[in-house]
């Protein structure tokens, strides 16, 4: 079993791209940097599943973002957030 | 000879209508081709459908009363949802299970922005409005104006919660426990818990019968 890149309460940056096959990330979390909340397993990766590369196994992380730094005036609190699950191959270290 | 007494016309079912669509041709070809092929057979299709029709929101709200009146299993409830779940019988593998615990000061909501993720083989099936193009857009941007809608009105010293299911992972709200039930039975706990408050479009359940 592949150890966890990120571990829980880490800065983490969600890839912006746009691979041209099925994906599972939302184009409102794409290049948003987020808090990973905790870490999940290990499951099959929908881009190369589309495309008859096999599964290869990817990590999965929740990831917290904060409400406001999603959406421009958004109606609620600063304490309000968004958890989003994320595979590992589009997360990378934030500052 | 007995007596021929039941009405035909009233035990008579219509046929499945033929796929008129070409998506629909497509999934019936294409089901057809996976049991030819070997990766599973009929017999195996039709025990998940039945398991599928067997799945309710009682599931649920059974889960709940457990965590409510042991709260030992709702620490592992919250800690590991598909161990906690196998526990209490069910299993929604290869999906992990996650519950959210709605408090005095959260509230936790579910979407899937994507398609329309819900844990159906433990609830069965979602209600239309999840599935709709204007639930899915506006929950993650707009939750305390869409929870208005519902009639859930939550005042800023509440923090909401919106978690979005886009992966492999499905989600259940654990509702707040309502007042006035101390010593009732899980079961009769049960009955108070709605589908609704299990997805977060509904906050308070009440001991009125």
């Amino acid at each position: 079993m592949m150890e966890p890149k990120f571990t829980t309460g880490q800065r983490v940056r969600i890839a912006d791209r746009t691979p041209p096959v099925h994906h599972r990330v939302p184009s409102y979390a794409k290049g948003r940097v987020g808090v990973i909340e905790r870490v999940c397993g290990v499951h099959g990766e929908p881009e190369k599943f589309i495309r008859g590369d096999g599964e290869p196994a990817q990590r999965i992380y929740r990831v917290t973002i904060p409400q406001t730094e999603l959406w421009n005036s958004y109606d609620g609190t600063e304490n309000d957030i968004l958890e989003i699950e994320i595979f590992e191959h589009w997360l990378e270290t934030a500052e | 000879m007995t007596d021929h007494d039941h009405d035909h016309s009233r035990t008579f079912q219509a046929d499945h209508p033929e796929p008129t669509t070409d998506a629909a041709r497509i999934g019936l070809a294409l089901r057809e081709l996976l049991i030819e092929a070997g990766h599973y057979t009929a017999d195996e299709e039709q025990a998940e459908i039945a398991k599928m029709q067997g799945a309710s929101p009682e599931n649920g709200a059974m889960i709940v009363a457990r965590a409510w009146t042991d709260p030992a299993y709702k620490e592992r409830l919250l800690e590991n949802g598909g161990e906690a779940l196998r526990e209490a019988g069910f299993d929604i593998a290869p999906y992990e299970f996650t519950v959210m615990e709605n408090t005095t000061s959260v509230h936790n909501v579910i979407v899937c922005t994507l398609c329309s993720c819900y844990p159906r083989s433990l609830l069965g099936m979602s209600p239309a409005w999840y599935k709709s193009g204007s639930y899915r857009s506006r929950v993650v941007r707009e939750p305390r104006k869409v929870l208005a809608e519902f009639g859930v009105e939550l005042n800023d010293s509440i923090d909401v919660r919106v978690h979005d299911s886009t992966a492999e992972l499905r989600y259940m709200v654990l509702p707040q426990r309502p007042a006035d039930t101390d010593g009732w039975s899980g079961e009769k706990l049960a009955s108070l818990v709605t589908r609704d408050s299990l997805i977060g479009t509904q906050r308070d359940l009440s001991a009125e019968e």
